[in-house]
């Protein structure tokens, strides 16, 4: 854990980013595959996990919401001083982190468009552990069925049932991380 | 490290850049098929020669890895050679010309005649990557298509081929359908590699000047258009490959003199070596 703003940073960035991207991009072509990444350190309570996607994808380019319980003083200094992306509401953010039910309500968060449906954002949702059972996960990059933890199973169903259109998730528990993209159909384990 | 690590920003292009391509090829895997706009990047060498298959490989690379280019199925050949080294030199990452030892390949045009396997990433060439461009030149005319799944045109297309020549005639950068949804261009590769296009592997496409994005996940569906009356045929010429005797791999016809001789064989050049010392022929 950091307790200092300008601290727990990419130690060696090209390289800590590339390797978080690698873990990053096999997660979400394998929706459910629970894998490590790490490089970073956040105060409190941003996850290790977590804090490696900001600094591995956030720049002054992507605004990002920080959800009820993650919004502190401590947060906000350590990921403007690292990042340099703007804080802003739900509806505005490329990207937002914070637990489930924090995050709110999906549908005001960019969605994208009929023409351009990657312009939706990416929900990194943190957990108190990822773990391979719960939710029957099946869908492109999975080639029978996989199983995750997953903090709910309704939201994911009507967000999944909008494709093209859709948010897309990543799950971070320490220095663990899985993906959900919208393609992905859940069903209850 | 090398000189080149010195040099230059680990695989060349500089964080903030990566971390766009990073997002957007994130989104190509969340969104299969579509092509993700991206910023693309002048490169160190001209397009058409694999400026966008080169963007994509410098974001995902890492030290680890170990890298193979292949142009047409050639390790040997220019576009492969010149890829491969600048990737040495930039990124100081092994390279490898054996199918089964690389983790990463940056193909031009083909897909390796050895199967993938998960934990390899397939990153393409592409010149162009809108498979209705030749049909509909207006970008937002292809984009508004997209949107609404209105892929009749090629329909069309394909029909017209077999109305004319009395089969499909395209036999190259055949287009498919991924995941049931977007119609996607598989890069230039000949349709008999299409078949090989449903792998356990990640496959990423980058087009550099048409500043596009688009991936296939593994075990996704890709589906060769067609008719149920004139279904997809995965052809290749009907000889068996002069050098490894190979009736399985796709062929490059090679002229062998000025009175018309000519031989079959392999285009996959690691697969063919590799037969040969297994004493295949």
């Amino acid at each position: 854990m950091e307790t200092q703003p300008l601290g727990g940073g990419f130690s060696d960035p090209p390289m800590d980013s590339a390797r978080a991207f690698r873990a990053a991009l096999e997660a979400m072509a394998r929706p459910g595959t629970i894998r490590r990444i790490e490089g970073a350190r956040a105060p409190a309570p941003l996850s290790s996990a977590a804090a490696t996607l900001l600094l591995m994808l956030c720049d002054g380019g992507t605004p990002l919401h920080l959800a009820p319980g993650h919004d502190g003083a401590d947060v906000r200094a350590w990921v403007t001083f690292h990042t340099g992306a703007p804080l802003v509401g739900r509806g505005a953010a490329r990207f937002a982190v914070g637990g489930w039910p924090a995050l709110g309500a999906l549908d005001e968060y960019a969605q994208g468009t009929a023409d351009y449906p990657d312009r939706s954002a990416t929900l990194i949702v943190e957990c108190a552990a990822l773990r391979p059972e719960g939710a029957r996960l099946t869908g492109p990059g999975i080639r029978d069925a996989t199983h995750l933890s997953l903090p709910g199973i309704a939201g994911f169903r009507s967000n999944a049932a909008r494709f093209p259109l859709g948010l897309d998730f990543f799950f971070t528990a320490g220095a663990q991380l899985a993906a959900l993209p919208r393609t992905t159909q859940v069903e209850a384990g | 490290m090398t000189d080149g690590m010195q040099d230059y920003n680990f695989a060349y292009l500089d964080e903030e850049t990566k971390r766009m391509i990073r997002r957007a090829l994130l989104k190509a895997l969340a969104i299969p098929g579509y092509q993700v706009p991206f910023a693309s990047r002048e490169m160190p060498m001209p397009y058409g020669w694999g400026t966008g298959g080169v963007q994509v490989t410098a974001a995902c690379l890492v030290p680890e890895d170990r890298l193979k280019v292949i142009d047409q199925g050639a390790d040997d050949t220019t576009n492969a050679v010149s890829i491969r080294g600048f990737f040495a030199r930039t990124a100081g990452v092994a390279t490898t010309e054996r199918t089964a030892e690389a983790t990463l390949i940056q193909t031009r045009h083909r897909i390796p005649e050895t199967p993938l396997r998960e934990g390899q990433i397939l990153v393409y060439q592409v010149p162009i990557p809108e498979p209705l461009r030749f049909l509909e030149p207006r970008e937002t005319e292809t984009r508004r298509m997209h949107a609404l799944e209105d892929y009749g045109l090629m329909h069309v297309k394909l029909y017209e081929d077999i109305a004319r020549h009395g089969a499909i005639s395209t036999s190259y950068a055949y287009p498919v359908k991924v995941a049931g949804r977007y119609v996607m261009d598989p890069s230039p590769i000949p349709k008999f590699d299409n078949p090989k296009l449903e792998s356990p592997a990640i496959q990423l496409f980058g087009a550099g000047r048409e500043q596009r994005i688009y991936a296939v996940p593994p075990y996704t569906r890709v589906v060769s258009l067609d008719f149920e009356d004139h279904p997809f045929e995965a052809s290749k010429p009907d000889h068996p490959c002069a050098l490894c005797g190979a009736t399985d791999s796709y062929l490059d016809e090679v002229i062998t003199d000025d009175t018309g001789a000519r031989m079959f064989v392999c285009s996959d050049t690691d697969y063919c070596a590799g037969r040969r010392a297994e004493g295949a022929a």
